[in-house]
């Protein structure tokens, strides 16, 4: 076990901690940040997407003593109210089913749109594919991308 | 009054009075011999010991809570429970709070999320519910202003007396409705003047799924709870022959190792368990756990032998018989054209995104249970029965499920969580890792179907022979009849067949494994409808008849020419183009009717693509058309899945593929543009959530016949290989 500060969502948080542990479990069962999801464990998925100094990382395959002194955001980061555009264009577009996954979509969404404004089909792809979706929103997740796209050139518009 | 059942126990009461300043509550309950159920206030059920089904309340602010008594894993009954219920209640759905309730099949009757059950096993009784405490509500109204009731109106959580104007918030009114009777009889809203129902209505979970908020059961943590993880038999029915846990009694944190015994069906499936006080420590502990497994005196099947054996039986045996009808030998042997086919779909995993989990508290006198459940009633069952509790000391509390699809209906994660607890006497989380869940089953059963049919002069389906070979689920329970044939032989197929078609026998053929198989998203249509809809498609080539056309000519009923009809309107059937692939199937299911046509065509790179998906959905008398058409989508692309991308393989008795790197899930890339269109009709409502699944893979395999004359008759199939 180690001492380690992790500093998440603005916060800096410091545990105890064994420092092999992927950063997903102390996020989730060691800070108790349960909003990243675990799904398989091995970065196939993408349930556990958090950002790592701004970039999509895969937060099961990251061991707890490589992230110190890191920027990490969760999806509780993004916004406590639903405001960010993201979520707001998830709502809008009705995209969670069960909801599970939609963490992990919902922070490589982000991640994509704070890099590229205005993603085409091909940059969607590219940036989502590594996230599995059981429930099979995948048309509505591509809807909803292109819809945060829109609100934030309305928003620079209106500035 | 005195009709009502008072040998019901004074069990699992809705604490009313726990519900701060609730009025008027009011629920329904099925008595013990009536078809129909009955309305009752909450204070008049508690005194005579009834306990209600599904209720609502609302108390002396207006604000109005609806217990939910289904499961939300994604289909939405979260959003269409209360959405019926706002309907005939007046009030604004935004208004309402609401509130899972606790596993109990004797209040809730049956509580069980499957069989795409929730809507149309319940909608008149929750139409009836909101409408009785709506007209009690205005009657309170009339009383209090001494004018006719019939002058009041129920809006928006008010009553309005129309010639005065006068308004009373539902709040106000609530006490003096609560001494009122329930109505005998109440007329519901005709679907013209719907509000709510019918309405693409925003889900009142989305914003609890877009901010980490919503909480699965993977989330859920108790004061003092430990985390176990679970060495579980390979083989599914070995036995723990002895363990070395040497090393992981000394990994830091973990605290117990034991063998664990849980019912699954009628066997018994052995695991080790390790304990520790965090998730990690008890994973830790298992890597270095070693477990050796007797696997004497059972089959250790692989694929190819499941397959032989399912091929041979279709081959050598009559099967049990389900439904005949006529003389099928005689028929074909007369048949002007004969057509033979043989068809086989994949063992599957479910592979929710939430991997299995549940949360167990087991004292010497009671156990309480959280987890991503579907069928609370079961589990509570299962739990009585287990522990020797009586009902009212096992409660289970259903979470938000990260997906279902019918594996989180079973009652096997959640007794060996409650057995854990028991042995450690403490609260604990038991995880299924990925691998865990990919390779611990129950499974999708794999299935090989053989169909022969003859056609006459005129090309029309004179006989029709369909044999089905595979594990039967119902087969696996304890003291179950092997003797019996498979119920579910004909589901998927459209019932207007077995009126025009004059000859036909259904049979199956149960494959015995120790293999444990059990219900997957719409269960044996998602393969049934593969053999049944390819195999028309194969008749309509052999009779020279348009595939359309063809189906047009056997469904001699309205329901199914006007899904036909759609079809051919919203995807341009008629105007096709010569490098297109088009495919059709219809299949229905849980009293839904579902057509889909796939597109297909080829790529610069020649590689056959799916271009776009048009589904058209009867599902009778619906609530939400936006939730029909996101289950719909989503079923495409599971159905995609299980066609074109994963399966589960068997070798010497286990199972293969662990995880996603080899259990391929479809992913954005893969997916088509896909328009769901629906019908509106005043049909007795169907099911949603699965229906949509069987006729994806027939119609995209049709497709691609229609484009490349090859003829898919195995799934899966890589598409990239066509």
């Amino acid at each position: 076990m180690t001492s380690l500060t992790l500093k998440i969502n603005n916060k800096d948080y410091t545990i105890e901690a064994d420092p092999k542990m992927p950063l997903l479990w102390a996020i989730r069962d060691v800070v108790g940040l349960t909003g990243t999801k675990y799904g398989c464990g091995i970065a196939q998925c993408g349930a556990c997407t958090v950002h790592m100094d701004g970039n999509p990382v895969r937060s099961c395959s990251i061991p707890v003593s490589a992230v110190a002194n890191k920027n990490i955001t969760t999806i509780e980061g993004l916004s406590e109210d639903n405001s960010h555009v993201v979520q707001q264009a998830w709502i809008a577009e009705q995209v969670p089913q069960c909801g599970y996954c939609q963490s992990g979509q919902i922070m490589a969404a982000t991640a994509l749109l704070k890099k590229n404004a205005n993603p085409t089909d091909k940059d969607i792809d590219n940036a989502m594919q590594g996230h599995i979706c059981r429930c099979g929103t995948y048309p509505r997740i591509r809807k909803a991308i292109k819809t945060a796209s829109t609100m934030m050139a309305q928003k620079a518009s209106t500035k | 009054m005195e009709t009502l059942n008072k040998n019901i126990s004074r069990r699992n009461f809705m604490r009313l009075t726990s519900l701060s300043g609730a009025a008027l509550t009011l629920g329904f309950y099925f008595p013990a011999a009536a078809k129909e159920a009955e309305m009752l206030k909450g204070d008049v059920a508690e005194n005579l010991g009834i306990d209600l089904n599904a209720w609502i309340s609302i108390d002396t602010k207006g604000k109005v809570t609806i217990i939910n008594h289904r499961a939300e894993m994604g289909q939405g009954a979260y959003q269409a429970v209360p959405q019926i219920i706002a309907e005939e209640l007046e009030v604004n759905l935004n208004d309402i709070n609401i509130v899972f309730g606790v596993g109990n099949e004797s209040k809730y009757g049956n509580q069980i999320t499957g069989g795409s059950s929730t809507v149309r096993g319940s909608y008149k009784h929750l139409g009836r519910m909101g409408a009785s405490a709506r007209e009690m509500l205005k009657e309170a109204a009339a009383n209090k202003w001494k004018v006719n009731k019939k002058e009041c109106d129920a809006e928006n959580g008010f009553i309005i007396h129309q010639p005065s104007g006068r308004k009373a918030n539902y709040g106000d009114l609530v006490a003096e409705a609560s001494k009122l009777e329930p109505p005998k009889t109440v007329a519901l809203k005709k679907p013209e003047d719907y509000k709510i129902v019918r309405k693409p209505l925003p889900r009142q979970d989305t914003p609890l799924k877009v901010n980490g908020k919503a909480e699965f059961g993977l989330d859920k943590k108790l004061p003092g709870m430990l985390y176990a993880v679970v060495e579980r038999s390979p083989r599914f029915i070995g036995k723990v022959k002895s363990v070395d846990d040497a090393a992981t009694r000394k990994v830091p944190g973990v605290k117990h190792v034991f063998v664990t015994r849980t019912g699954v069906f009628a066997s018994t499936r052995e695991g080790v368990a390790v304990v520790a006080d965090t998730l990690w420590a008890a994973m830790q502990g298992r890597k270095v756990l070693k477990v050796t497994w007797d696997d004497e005196g059972f089959e250790h099947h692989s694929t190819e032998q499941l397959y032989a054996k399912m091929n041979e039986d279709l081959k050598t045996k009559e099967g049990l018989s389900f439904r005949t009808k006529g003389n099928v030998a005689s028929a074909l042997a007369k048949a002007t054209r004969k057509v033979e086919a043989t068809y086989e779909t994949p063992y599957e995993s479910h592979s929710c995104m939430e991997p299995l989990n549940c949360i167990a508290d087991t004292k010497a006198d009671s156990c309480e249970i959280w987890g991503p459940i579907q069928a609370p009633g079961w589990v509570q069952d299962n739990l009585i029965q287990v522990l020797g509790l009586p009902r009212e000391k096992v409660t289970v509390h259903m979470t938000f499920l990260g997906g279902g699809f019918g594996r989180k209906a079973f009652t096997d994660y959640t007794q060996e969580a409650a057995l854990i607890s028991k042995e450690i006497k403490a609260p604990v989380q038991v995880v299924w890792t990925r691998e865990d869940d990919t390779l611990i089953g129950p499974f999708r059963p794999g299935m090989v179907y053989n169909i022969a049919a003859g056609l006459n002069e005129q090309g029309s389906i004179s006989s029709f022979r369909y044999k089905m070979a595979g594990q039967d689920m119902d087969h696996q329970w304890p003291n179950a009849n092997r003797e019996s044939y498979n119920g579910s032989t004909t589901e998927g197929f459209l019932e207007p067949y077995f009126n025009s078609i004059p000859h036909y026998s259904f049979a199956d053929l149960p494959l015995e494994s120790p293999i444990p198989v059990m219900w997957w998203r719409s269960v044996y249509a998602s393969t049934n409808g593969f053999a049944y809809e390819s195999f028309m498609d194969e008749l309509s080539i052999a009779a020279g008849k348009d595939p359309l056309d063809f189906r047009r000519q056997h469904l001699g009923d309205d329901r199914y020419q006007v899904v036909i009809d759609k079809l051919e309107e919203v995807s341009n059937w008629k105007s096709r183009k010569k490098n297109e692939g088009y495919g059709v199937a219809i299949t229905e299911c849980f009293s839904s009717i579902v057509g889909e046509i796939v597109k297909v065509s080829k790529g610069a790179d020649g590689k056959v693509k799916i271009d776009k998906v048009w589904a058209v959905m009867d599902c009778g008398w619906y609530v939400n058309p936006d939730i029909i058409k996101a289950q719909v989508e989503g079923s495409i692309v599971m159905a995609l899945g299980a066609a074109t991308k994963h399966e589960t393989h068997f070798k010497d008795g286990k199972a293969v593929e662990a995880n996603f790197n080899t259990y391929k899930m479809p992913r954005i890339t893969d997916i088509p543009e896909i328009e769901v269109h629906i019908v509106d009709n005043e049909e007795k409502a169907g099911g949603v959530g699965e229906p949509g699944l069987p006729p994806f893979s027939p119609a995209l395999t049709n497709a691609i016949f229609d484009l490349t004359g090859k003829r898919i008759r195995k799934l899966p199939f890589n598409l990239q290989e066509v």
